[in-house]
């Protein structure tokens, strides 16, 4: 091995969860901390610097919102929240505190490795990165601010516009309803999620051929959107 | 003939007696001939007497009038604090009877039962507070003057000259335990007052120097050791009973005393009790009300109510009796129960009809056969107590005028028709304007249009004409024959009259009550039922009406009220909760809180109370009346029925509900266990065959198995889902979070949900592009829709369809989306399309994919919980279509967006 492996944080209070994912994530080629509690998991963290932090929201002794607030307060690696289903305020709430992404338990292994590499390379993405961006039949040129749709050129509002690229930039990761409203209208856009799903609609309807079956843009209900990557 | 068989009536009455009895606390009254001779004395001495031996006894009031020999007897011996009323500004202390009870002694003293509580007691009189004592268990000792004795109050008037108003029912003392006679001969007292040792209030001066006369006092002496003896002779009596020695068990006498609504009824009630005392008998107090007869105006309609409540109050069974004659009706009620003795009054002015027909006292005389008739006269007593308002005659100046018009028109037609010659016509013309006049005004008008009429006819038809003269002496009789003719007419058009409006009052009476026990019928829960009898109540009563029962805690609340009673909550719930309690009727026109506004009428059914109904009638005095009052009781007795009837079905109901969930409950337990360990086992024994290796599996079998595991987690994880789905629907934990959303969004994030459950399957979308906004919450729709595509993925194969359009039915305002989804399966056998949504239905088919049956009830659940509806129906053309509605309701937000915004953005290239 060349470079040395990448050194992954799970803060896990189920034992048995915790032996899954060390079997599948060593298998991956990460290597594993492993912390009980979130105390226990912060000072992990302080100590070893760890490039990605998986954390289970249901911890014991913190809420794991904390955890990802006390976390942010001077680190940047990505954070992956784990979570049961029908806490989705929970998610947002770690999102917008914060954390790069969730995965609802159950989940897969593939799911899984899938979503710790598109965080992974967004954190090595320090630059504003290519300026090309290609997803199936869309080509999206960043420098000339062109969309172009199976070869067709497609004509965006400005808002529509500065939604794809804001999605491309975080391309694979979800973003919670209010996060795209900060960065694409700003500061005051406030909790207006009906400007959002408008433009969502129009956009998927210019760039989706079937918009009720969406390829690219994806709803992630209840949290927000995501745009899909290749894998 | 001697009876050797002991009555059984009057055995139980003397079991349930003996019932009640035990359970009573024991009165001692302390009686006594005048003031002053040393009753409170005496009792307070039997109390030290008791409190020395041990008993927990209690004052609740002793006067002690300044007189320090008493005052001494109450050291020692526990006061009860004074209850502070303040009543017009003058601040009254009262025995306190709520934290009497609340306080519980084994024996209370209560000083001067006849006393009167300010107003604002629960009770006007204090023996009420002593009945509610003693109904409580406690015993009590009280003490009396032989002047407040109900029966004996005119006999004392008579010999005094004092009237007492403060009085105490027979039956109080009757049913006391001991009546204990505090004796001083008439010389002591005297030198005892005259010593000053006898309180005489300020006021009372002038009044008691009559009172203490010599001769008052030994008649009043007298009176006292003969109520006393007549007491001890009662009690050897019981015993006697008790113990069987009478042989004389012949149904006891039975005296009826005959009721109107004279002030002369007033003595003779009090006669008839006296009577009953001495024999001991059962008596009755009986009103005929006639049944064709004018309306009895109001002020004797007072009287006569005030009248049977007197013979109520003095222990008498009142009846009211309705027939034409009085004594057929008073002497057919005698046959029938037995009265052996009949009081009547005598008529005090001879009337004129009395010479042409046989007056009451004659017929009862002449047909009373074996029955006794005692007649007594009786002075008319407190007069000055009924406000004798003059009866307001009718007479009014427009009927007389149409009389005197019709005798002109009667005039004038006779003259045009038939002329002076034709004299028997022309007094058929003045009969028939009579006629029509007593039809229509009544009779003064028409004796007066009589009058006119015969003047008319000498005046004008009878020579010497216009005058008034008469010739002929024949003419004479015509007048007095026209005129008695005219008055007979008159007088029978009036009788019918009456006998119609008597009727159509009977009639408004009887289908008032047949339109409440029709609507009452006609209302299913008890809720309804209150609703409609108390809207019926309003009406026919016209009175505000409210209705109290208990709630969880056992605290009486008002249930209805429409539009209150116009008293305070606070009043009304304590004074419900009192009748609740006693079962017997409080506030106006009842002795238990008299100053309240509202009567509240037990409602009283087979099983017991159940409700206390409270009535505001208007105007305020309308439940005065006998009439009234009983029409109340028997509104009040349907409703009670009514409500009876629904609280039984509603309790059976509750029962049904309960064995129902319990059977739920056992299924569920089943159903989950069976649907829970099916997918543990397969995966229990792969990971097993795994994990085992001895002989190691190979390579395809070991992937085979893994896949099998994968697959198990994932439907144990579905089943989890939605067991955990349900309850938290069911707990009400899920909040509906409705926003504006397009449709196409929650279907693309369902089937992106649904990918790998669907992969094969031919999946068509079509939502129109022009679908408005639909507010829903998108997790929770989200559910629905993957509920119904797992539904159709495990039921049947092919295509499926998702479709949406505006629901074009304009049932739903201002709109509703519809939304569907179609599969070309088996489709829904026959008459299950709704049993499908009910909790743990599981399609019965042979080899049918597990499931714990809940998917489609969450489905309904969360529909519904959007104001919508869900249902399922089979498609013509073959396979099952799953349809919901969504109401759009409400206005989707403004989108104006800042333009200033969209102008900042650079130009995206053209």
């Amino acid at each position: 091995m060349s470079e040395p492996a990448i050194v992954i944080l799970v803060i896990e209070d189920e034992a048995q969860m915790r032996r899954f994912l060390r079997a599948s994530l060593t298998h991956g080629g990460y290597q594993l901390i492993e912390a009980e509690t979130a105390e226990q998991g912060l000072v992990q963290a302080a100590a070893r610097n760890p490039d990605l932090v998986l954390l289970d929201l249901g911890l014991p002794d913190q809420d794991g919102l904390v955890v990802t607030e006390r976390l942010r307060q001077w680190a940047k690696m990505p954070i992956i929240v784990i979570s049961a289903r029908g806490q989705e305020q929970d998610k947002i709430q770690a999102l917008d505190a914060g954390a790069d992404d969730y995965l609802t338990k159950p989940f897969g292994v593939g799911e899984l490795l899938a979503r710790i590499r598109v965080a992974l390379r967004h954190a090595a993405k320090t630059s504003e990165g290519d300026s090309q961006f290609s997803l199936g039949e869309l080509r999206v040129d960043l420098g000339r601010r062109q969309v172009r749709l199976a070869d067709q050129e497609v004509h965006l509002t400005p808002i529509e516009y500065r939604l794809l690229t804001t999605l491309i930039k975080h391309a694979g990761r979800v973003l919670t309803h209010r996060q795209l409203l900060r960065e694409v209208w700003g500061p005051n856009a406030g909790d207006q999620t009906q400007y959002l799903r408008v433009y969502m609609g129009q956009l998927r309807h210019k760039l989706e051929q079937d918009p009720s079956r969406p390829r690219y843009l994806m709803t992630e209900p209840g949290v927000g959107y995501r745009l899909r990557t290749e894998e | 003939m001697p009876n050797e068989r002991p009555d059984p009536d009057e055995l139980l009455r003397r079991l349930a007696e003996e019932e009640k009895q035990k359970k009573r606390g024991k009165l001692t009254v302390f009686f006594g001939a005048a003031p002053g001779v040393g009753k409170t004395y005496a009792m307070l001495e039997v109390a030290r007497a008791e409190l020395a031996e041990q008993r927990d006894v209690l004052v609740g009031v002793v006067e002690t009038h300044g007189r320090f020999e008493t005052a001494a007897l109450l050291v020692g011996l526990d006061v009860l604090p004074r209850r502070k009323i303040s009543y017009r500004g003058v601040e009254v202390e009262e025995f306190d009877l709520d934290a009497a009870l609340e306080r519980h002694p084994a024996l209370i003293l209560m000083d001067e039962l006849a006393h009167t509580n300010a107003e604002g007691s629960r009770h006007p009189k204090r023996w009420q507070d002593v009945e509610e004592l003693l109904d409580a268990g406690i015993d009590v000792f009280a003490t009396m003057n032989v002047q407040h004795v109900e029966s004996l109050n005119d006999v004392v008037a008579q010999i005094t000259g004092v009237i007492v108003r403060e009085t105490v029912p027979d039956s109080v003392l009757e049913r006391a335990h001991e009546i204990k006679l505090v004796d001083l001969p008439p010389d002591e007292l005297l030198l005892r007052l005259k010593d000053g040792k006898v309180y005489v209030s300020a006021q009372a001066q002038h009044a008691i120097e009559n009172f203490f006369r010599k001769g008052n006092l030994i008649a009043l002496r007298e009176l006292a050791l003969r109520q006393t003896a007549e007491r001890v002779d009662a009690q050897m009596q019981a015993y006697r009973r008790a113990q069987g020695i009478e042989q004389t068990w012949a149904a006891s006498e039975q005296i009826l005393v005959a009721v109107s609504p004279s002030p002369y009824s007033v003595p003779l009630v009090r006669a008839a009790r006296r009577m009953a005392a001495a024999l001991h008998a059962h008596w009755f107090a009986v009103y005929v009300e006639p049944r064709i007869s004018r309306p009895i105006s109001k002020a004797n309609e007072a009287r006569l109510s005030q009248n049977l409540r007197l013979a109520e109050r003095l222990g008498a069974e009142v009846v009211t009796l309705t027939g034409d004659r009085a004594s057929d009706e008073i002497l057919r009620f005698s046959r029938e129960r037995n009265v052996t003795k009949i009081i009547v009054g005598k008529p005090v002015v001879a009337k004129l009809r009395d010479r042409f027909r046989a007056s009451l006292v004659d017929q009862l005389v002449r047909h009373s056969g074996d029955i006794d008739v005692y007649v007594t006269a009786g002075d008319p007593e407190e007069e000055e107590r009924l406000p004798a308002k003059a009866v307001p005659v009718p007479l009014e100046l427009p009927s007389f005028l149409a009389a005197a018009l019709a005798t002109l028109a009667a005039t004038l037609v006779g003259w045009w028709l038939f002329g002076r010659h034709q004299l028997p016509d022309v007094v058929m013309t003045y009969l028939l304007g009579i006629m029509l006049v007593s039809s229509r005004f009544g009779l003064f008008p028409s004796v007066f249009a009589a009058f006119l009429s015969v003047a008319a006819l000498d005046f004008f038809f009878v020579p010497p004409f216009f005058t008034f003269a008469v010739a002929d002496f024949s003419h004479t009789v015509t007048f007095a024959v026209m005129f008695l003719v005219a008055v007979v007419i008159s007088g029978l058009t009036e009788r019918v009259k009456n006998q119609a409006a008597a009727a159509r009052q009977r009639e408004q009476r009887t289908a008032a009550l047949y339109e409440l026990s029709r609507e009452l019928t006609s209302a299913q829960s008890s809720r309804r039922v209150i609703e409609v009898g108390a809207a019926e109540l309003e009406r026919a009563l016209s009175s505000k009406v409210a209705v109290f029962r208990p709630d969880a805690e056992g605290r009486v609340r008002s249930v209805f009220a429409s539009p209150g009673l116009d008293e305070s909550a606070e009043r009304q719930e304590s004074i419900s909760q009192w009748v609740w309690l006693h079962r017997q009727e409080a506030g106006r026109g009842t002795t238990t809180l008299p100053s309240s506004r509202a009567l509240y009428v037990p409602l009283l059914a087979s099983g017991g109370i159940v409700g206390v109904l409270g009535l505001t009638p208007t105007p305020s005095d309308r439940f005065d009346s006998i009439e009234q009052r009983r029409q109340v009781d028997a509104f009040a007795a349907q409703l009670a029925l009514a409500m009876e009837r629904a609280l039984l079905a509603e309790q059976t109901e509750r029962a049904r509900r309960e064995v129902e969930a319990e059977q739920l409950k056992n299924s569920l337990l089943s159903s989950v266990s069976h649907d829970l360990r099916t997918p543990l086992a397969v995966i229990t024994g792969a990971a097993s065959t795994l994990l085992q290796g001895n002989p190691r599996v190979d390579d395809a079998t070991a992937q085979d198995l893994t896949k099998t595991i994968l697959e198990e987690s994932e439907r144990l994880n579905r089943l989890i889902r939605n067991l955990l789905d349900m309850t938290r629907l069911e707990s009400g934990a899920v909040k509906v979070n409705k926003e504006w959303l397009a449709l196409e969004e929650v279907v693309g994030a369902a089937l992106g949900r649904m990918e790998q459950r669907l992969v094969g399957r031919e999946v068509t979308v079509s939502i129109p592009a022009e679908l408005p906004l639909v507010p829903f919450d998108m997790v929770l729709i989200e559910q629905v829709l993957i509920n119904l595509l797992e539904n159709a993925a495990k039921y049947s194969q092919g295509p499926l369809e998702i479709s949406a359009s505006l629901e074009p039915s304009a049932s739903l305002e201002p709109g509703a989306v519809l939304v569907q989804v179609d599969d070309r399966g088996p489709g829904i056998p026959e008459g299950q399309e709704a049993r499908v949504f009910e909790k743990f239905h599981r399609a019965a088919r042979e080899g049918s994919p597990g499931g714990v049956g809940l998917g489609l009830s969450i489905c309904r659940a969360i529909v519904a919980a959007h104001g919508g509806r869900i249902w399922a129906q089979n498609r013509p053309d073959g396979g099952a279509s799953f349809r919901f509605v969504l109401p759009i309701q409400g206005q989707p937000p403004e989108l104006g967006l800042p333009p200033q915004l969209e102008q900042q953005l650079p130009e995206s290239s053209a």
